[in-house]
């Protein structure tokens, strides 16, 4: 079911399958990480699932391939050697090169992500960080980026269910469903990456606009709430739960 | 050799000569100037001496000729301390006074008629400065003098006039006191210049020897002040107020590290023993996959614990303080009500919310926000009365006073024992009533950190029954704000910072 692909075996990387679902179109990724064995996880596991990932090991070679490559995404590193990530992604900016960028980072102090943003980045990603959180992610700008063209539209469908984001109505198999400010926000950041797994921090983010650690399943509350409302009365759920790392949108009977 | 070399190059010695040269010339033109001013006034005083001499003998000679004049004239030129008198024919040749001959320049060039009573050598003026030789004198010494040269009716002329040695004696007097006085400004200020520099160049001296050992590492030194306050002093106290943060800074992150490291070790021995366990224990795939996915949450909240730990240690070092900002209280708190207003419900509790419109704090909204979602947390999770079937009943409430944002978060739980209260602010402090619950022991001390932070505190009351954490804030007055119109952006859009 869905796109997800359940592994039967443990993944070669020692992934847990869990966190392994399939991404419709392949990205090409490209990494710039000065450890190694990071980046080499990280080239495995994108690898692993279903997209194109090279790896530069430094700033100047990063900066060359960006400028050079198709990449859908770029995953920066903030300290690298011969060229830091921030410069590195202020660089390209500079060029015209407005591939979406991720920021990875050591330092998760308050005022990094917003420094990072400044310089061009479009996310922030502290480390350590699972690596569901950030496929998510990327995947996320990927996608943003491919509709970047078309524009936003004004209107979310995901099989029988419709958001207005005009009116603020929300419609599923043509009779009206009544929606609190703050669920109508999340099931619209849920739909506008429809297809694509959503985290519960990028919820917190998205949704409530706040970038810390809710301790406990708060997320996971309020997505429980807004399911009762969409999913309740009809046969086939939208709403799914992708295990070990957040939520999809998706229809799940167009592929079942 | 080098310490002349060294004080050469002293600022203090430079400044020292500096002035010293400008006394040097002060002294000279004050001195100078009333030596010209005294001069003048002798010469007033001669001038008008001895026109008062021409009037009266000219009057006498009206009265009684030539004979009664050179009587006159006689009587006056014998007397002690006489001015100078010669009358002479028309033709110049002496007749009385005490002057040998009318001098030569005097005789050959006559003045005008409307000439001034001034002293000078040109044709404008009544009165010439002139030697002249003394009719008793033996020698030819001749004297300096201001003379006059009247004619009188009937073309006998009238030489009247007074020695000017006086002055010349005056100009000595100032020549010496001028002298004097520029050696003794010299001196002085030589020496006062040397004494200022030596304790001058002492101090800055000693403060480079105390920066060098500070520089070698050896933080706890620090500058003398001597208490004058004077610049030294000021400077010294900067200094030392600067090695004091420095020190604080370096202890905290040394403090930071170490307490990461101790802190980290509980959860990292309990991850290793879970692996350790799977790996004995485990014999199937299914076991074995079941006991990966195991290690991994456990390392998930090993994560959860370092970043935690990272940011109150960060907060407890004061490193957040440049990117603070004002923002609204009431909307961190209202947002985060909101936030777990869903799972009060969800867990049959009930959360009630009363905030106060405008709050104005100057903080970071984040970790305000973060605090409170602690609180709340912690109210929800161990607010409920004991007993089964018992809801917890939280409150999240404000209260605004002169200069202060209260904020509290209380519920009607066991609550916290009194001689307890201080210590669940620590790390991993956890009592005994919640180890049964998930948690790390960490939520009330990033509360107390944020808190800090903001320059507030946070309490731990009796609710009588519960417990109610009260985060107290300073308020940030309007008028205080550089543009209020930032506050209400800051609702917009409050995840960039603006600063």
């Amino acid at each position: 079911m869905l796109c997800l692909r359940q592994v039967g075996q443990p993944s070669t990387s020692g992934l847990p399958s869990v966190f392994v679902w399939r991404y419709d179109a392949a990205m090409r990724i490209l990494i710039i990480e000065d450890d190694r064995e990071a980046a080499a996880y990280l080239v495995k596991a994108f690898r692993e699932t279903g997209h194109v990932a090279d790896h530069a090991a430094d700033g100047i070679d990063g900066y060359a391939m960006a400028r050079e490559g198709s990449y859908g995404v770029l995953v920066v590193d903030r300290m690298l050697p011969k060229l830091d990530g921030l410069s590195l992604i202020r660089s390209l900016r500079e060029q015209g090169v407005d591939t979406p960028v991720l920021i990875l980072s050591a330092l998760g102090q308050v005022d990094d992500r917003v420094k990072g943003l400044r310089a061009g980045g479009d996310d922030y990603l502290p480390k350590p960080y699972a690596f569901s959180e950030l496929l998510a992610r990327v995947e996320v700008l990927a996608r943003r980026r491919a509709a970047s063209g078309s524009g936003e539209p004004t209107v979310y469908r995901v099989a029988d269910l419709e958001l207005d984001r005009l009116s603020h109505r929300v419609n599923r198999n043509g009779s009206e469903i009544v929606l609190q400010p703050r669920e109508f926000r999340l099931l619209e950041y849920l739909m506008k990456n429809a297809g694509q797994v959503v985290t519960r921090t990028m919820l917190l983010e998205h949704v409530w606009d706040y970038h810390f650690d809710p301790q406990t399943n708060v997320i996971d509350v309020h997505v429980s709430r807004l399911r009762s409302k969409i999913d309740k009365c009809f046969e086939r759920p939208l709403i799914h739960t992708i295990r070990g790392a957040g939520y999809m949108v998706r229809d799940s009977g167009a592929k079942a | 050799m080098s310490g002349i070399a060294k004080l050469w190059r002293s600022t203090a010695f430079r400044l020292l000569l500096a002035y010293l040269f400008i006394f040097i010339v002060f002294a000279f033109f004050t001195l100078g100037y009333v030596a010209w001013n005294a001069r003048r006034v002798l010469d007033d005083q001669i001038v008008s001496t001895v026109e008062a001499e021409i009037t009266g003998l000219s009057e006498q000679y009206r009265l009684g000729g030539i004979r009664r004049l050179v009587n006159i004239v006689e009587r006056r030129a014998r007397q002690p301390g006489a001015s100078l008198y010669l009358l002479a024919t028309p033709a110049g040749e002496r007749i009385a006074g005490n002057v040998d001959e009318i001098p030569a320049g005097l005789a050959a060039q006559p003045s005008r008629v409307d000439a001034k009573p001034c002293i000078g050598r040109g044709p404008d003026c009544l009165y010439r400065e002139s030697p002249y030789g003394r009719s008793s004198d033996p020698d030819t010494v001749t004297h300096q003098a201001i003379v006059r040269v009247f004619t009188l009716p009937g073309g006998f002329r009238l030489l009247v006039g007074r020695d000017v040695e006086e002055r010349a004696r005056l100009r000595e007097v100032m020549r010496r006191a001028l002298g004097w006085s520029l050696l003794l400004v010299g001196v002085l200020g030589l020496l006062g210049g040397w004494f200022v520099t030596r304790r001058v160049l002492k101090r800055v001296d000693d403060m480079t020897e105390t920066t060098r050992t500070i520089m070698a590492g050896d933080l706890s030194g620090r500058l003398a002040v001597s208490g004058s306050g004077d610049e030294f002093d000021r400077l010294a106290h900067n200094l030392n107020a600067m090695l004091e943060r420095i020190g604080e800074l370096m202890a905290g992150m040394k403090e930071v590290s170490d307490n990461i490291a101790h802190d980290l070790k509980t959860p990292l021995t309990r991850l290793r023993n879970k692996a350790d366990e799977a790996l004995r224990a485990a014999r199937t795939p299914d076991e074995l996959r079941a006991a990966l996915e195991g290690t991994i949450e456990e390392s998930d909240n090993l994560i959860r614990i370092f970043n935690a730990l990272l940011m109150i240690a960060r907060l407890e070092a004061g490193n957040a303080r440049e990117t603070l900002s004002d923002f609204d209280a009431a909307e961190v708190a209202r947002g985060v009500a909101e936030l777990y207003e869903a799972v009060a419900e969800e867990g049959g509790a009930t959360l009630e919310v009363a905030v106060e419109p405008d709050l104005p704090v100057h903080g970071n909204r984040e970790l305000l926000g973060q605090a409170l979602a602690n609180l709340l947390d912690n109210a929800l999770k161990y607010g409920a009365a004991t007993g089964p079937g018992v809801a917890a009943q939280v409150s999240v409430s404000t209260k605004k006073t002169d200069d202060r944002v209260v904020i509290m978060v209380a519920d009607r739980g066991p609550g916290i024992p009194e001689r307890d209260r201080g210590r669940v602010t620590e790390r991993f402090v956890r009592l005994e009533s919640a180890r049964s619950r998930p948690g790390f022991g960490l939520g009330l001390s990033l509360a107390t950190a944020v808190a800090r932070l903001h320059g507030g505190a946070l309490r731990l009351e009796d609710n009588g029954p519960g417990l109610c954490a009260v985060l107290e804030l300073p308020l940030v007055r309007r008028e205080a704000r550089e543009a209020p119109a930032e506050a209400a952006l800051q609702g917009v859009e409050p995840s960039f910072q603006r600063t």
